[in-house]
């Protein structure tokens, strides 16, 4: 099998439902396909709670799907793969923890050495900016801090596979800005794939090379939008290319049908 | 326009802001000597009138006592010891139950709560005979600790167990059961295995939990000892308050009281001394 045509996510008519503690069933994605290849990044937007949320899951193998399959790196999903990073909504890093115990709990858990994992840790501490906080517990933080130490906590384990669960939405306009760009540089130096989830239009555009945006519940794949902006991109400044607003012109038109159903 | 440069309007300047502090820090001490003056207050209050009540005969000093005496109560167990021996031995037998029942009820508590909040299915078939259990009125169960274990001090520290179990373990539960999702998923997704989990995850995060019902726990470990020494034993606080009704001795009563009150407050301070210590990364409560 040729190695590097071989996509690094590939969901094939892909549905799940839920069933509830008290026996309902209930449809969050029906019949979805999705492609992403080796280095891409990836945008999904769609209505509030129309099953965003719920391919990360079943990508990183938290959640089996009903129908059809799931492939990382061309191998189907069984449990949680090594190779995946995941960045959640909310703070998911651990407030007993100090800053660079954070950090280090990656390697650690994976069986590092204690002086590896800190020195490594030490060093990703650096890249997000965060050196002098080592020491600091996460409450002692601000809400943007804390998300680099998450982002840093992320990265630490090389992860070629990143997702992203609408990682951004609890910070301010100006720190999310910052953080957007803080991700693309990440990113960059990392090469691996990443699949974003998010419900901001242009946070998906200014980030993303493919932006797939979802139909209401039970959702399903409307449309995929191919993003030619430059890169590097600029996250502040690209808002401003003529581009890019009338390509969030079109998603929007697409996406306020779907809104209005929701 | 304003420019930076103009001179300050009074009432900011640093020259008055100083004063205004100084004034603001004096107020807030004056504020603080007023309550502490009005504790003592109230306590001179309280011990004088129950006093004055008692030597006036509006009360009947001998039912209730008074201050005094039950003072005089207390400097005679511990210059002549009590009819059961020294003072000190009294505390400390009450004390040693006490301590060995509060570890060994709360370390079980702690880790039945731990095994059945992370295991669903124990936890619902258990948590029935759990609730059971706990509606129980545990102080009757002192009655057969005595008679199955005798006099000695296994019945007191078993039925100091029997109070403090429950209490752990039902705090346990929910701390584990309390541990964020997002938390333990990325816990997951970054290596950790089930048992790091536990340890690094779930542990942590019940432990604020474990920690709030072992200051409880502590009093009720104390009450299952002197219960314990109430309903039969050779030695004891719980004995001489016993002794000490059978002799209508209301002073003796009251003296034992403060003597338990005392060994508490000690406990309570040590424990909350602990509990900052494991908690330090928690946001202080303001």
């Amino acid at each position: 099998m040729n190695q590097s045509n071989q996509p690094a996510i590939e969901l094939r008519h892909v549905s799940c439902r839920f069933i509830s503690p008290d026996g309902k069933a209930t449809v969050a994605l029906r019949d979805f396909s999705m492609s992403v290849a080796k280095g891409e990044f990836v945008a999904i937007v769609g209505p509030t709670g129309c099953g965003k949320s719920t391919t990360l899951s079943m990508i990183t193998g938290l959640l089996k799907p009903t129908t059809g399959e799931v492939r990382v790196m061309g191998q189907p999903v069984d449990g949680i793969d090594p190779r995946i990073g995941f960045v959640f909504q909310a703070d998911a890093v651990f407030p007993w923890r100090s800053v660079l115990d954070n950090v280090a709990a990656g390697p650690l858990y994976r069986g590092r050495s204690k002086s590896a994992a800190y020195d490594e840790a030490q060093s990703w501490l650096r890249r997000v900016g965060l050196d002098k906080f080592g020491k600091h517990y996460p409450h002692q933080l601000s809400g943007g801090m804390r998300k680099r130490v998450a982002l840093a906590q992320t990265f630490i384990n090389k992860p070629e596979i990143l997702l992203m669960d609408e990682p951004f939405s609890a910070l301010d306009m100006q720190t999310r800005t910052l953080m957007q760009d803080e991700l693309l540089q990440l990113w960059s130096a990392n090469a691996g794939s990443v699949v974003f989830v998010t419900h901001d239009l242009e946070e998906a555009i200014a980030l993303a090379d493919r932006v797939f945006v979802l139909t209401a519940r039970p959702a399903t794949l409307k449309k995929v939008y191919e993003i030619d902006l430059p890169r590097p991109r600029i996250t502040s400044e690209i808002r401003y290319h003529p581009r890019f607003i009338e390509i969030s012109r079109d998603i929007w038109h697409d996406l306020r049908e779907e809104v209005q159903i929701g | 326009m304003s420019t930076p440069q103009q001179t300050m309007p009074s009432g900011i300047d640093p020259g008055t802001l100083a004063q205004v502090e100084r004034e603001a820090q004096k107020r807030i001490r004056q504020r603080n000597a007023l309550v502490i003056g009005l504790r003592i207050a109230v306590l001179v209050f309280v011990l004088g009138g129950w006093e004055l009540s008692a030597r006036l005969h509006w009360i009947d000093p001998f039912f209730f006592s008074m201050p005094s005496a039950i003072f005089d109560q207390i400097v005679e167990w511990f210059v002549d010891g009590t009819s059961q021996g020294p003072l000190l031995t009294q505390v400390w037998v009450t004390l040693e139950e006490t301590i060995l029942g509060f570890l060994i009820g709360s370390a079980g508590g702690i880790f039945c709560g731990i095994v059945l909040g992370r295991n669903k299915l124990l936890s619902d078939v258990f948590s029935i005979y759990i609730k059971i259990a706990n509606s129980i009125p545990r102080v009757v169960l002192g009655s057969v600790f005595v008679i199955a274990l005798g006099l000695g001090m296994a019945s007191k520290v078993a039925l100091a167990v029997v109070m403090v179990f429950f209490v752990v373990f039902a705090n346990a539960f929910q701390g584990v059961r309390e541990a964020d999702r997002y938390m333990i998923a990325n816990a997951q997704i970054l290596g950790a295995s089930r048992r790091q989990v536990t340890t690094s995850v779930v542990i942590p995060s019940a432990l604020s939990w474990i920690l709030a019902s072992l200051h409880v726990s502590f009093g009720f470990a104390l009450v299952g000892a002197v219960v314990g020494e109430f309903l039969g034993s050779k030695q004891g606080i719980g004995l001489l308050i016993s002794t000490a009704q059978g002799a209508f001795n209301a002073s003796g009563v009251f003296a034992a009281m403060i003597v338990l009150a005392v060994v508490a407050l000690a406990a309570d301070y040590l424990l909350t001394a602990v509990e900052q210590r494991l908690l330090k990364w928690r946001p202080t409560a303001n």
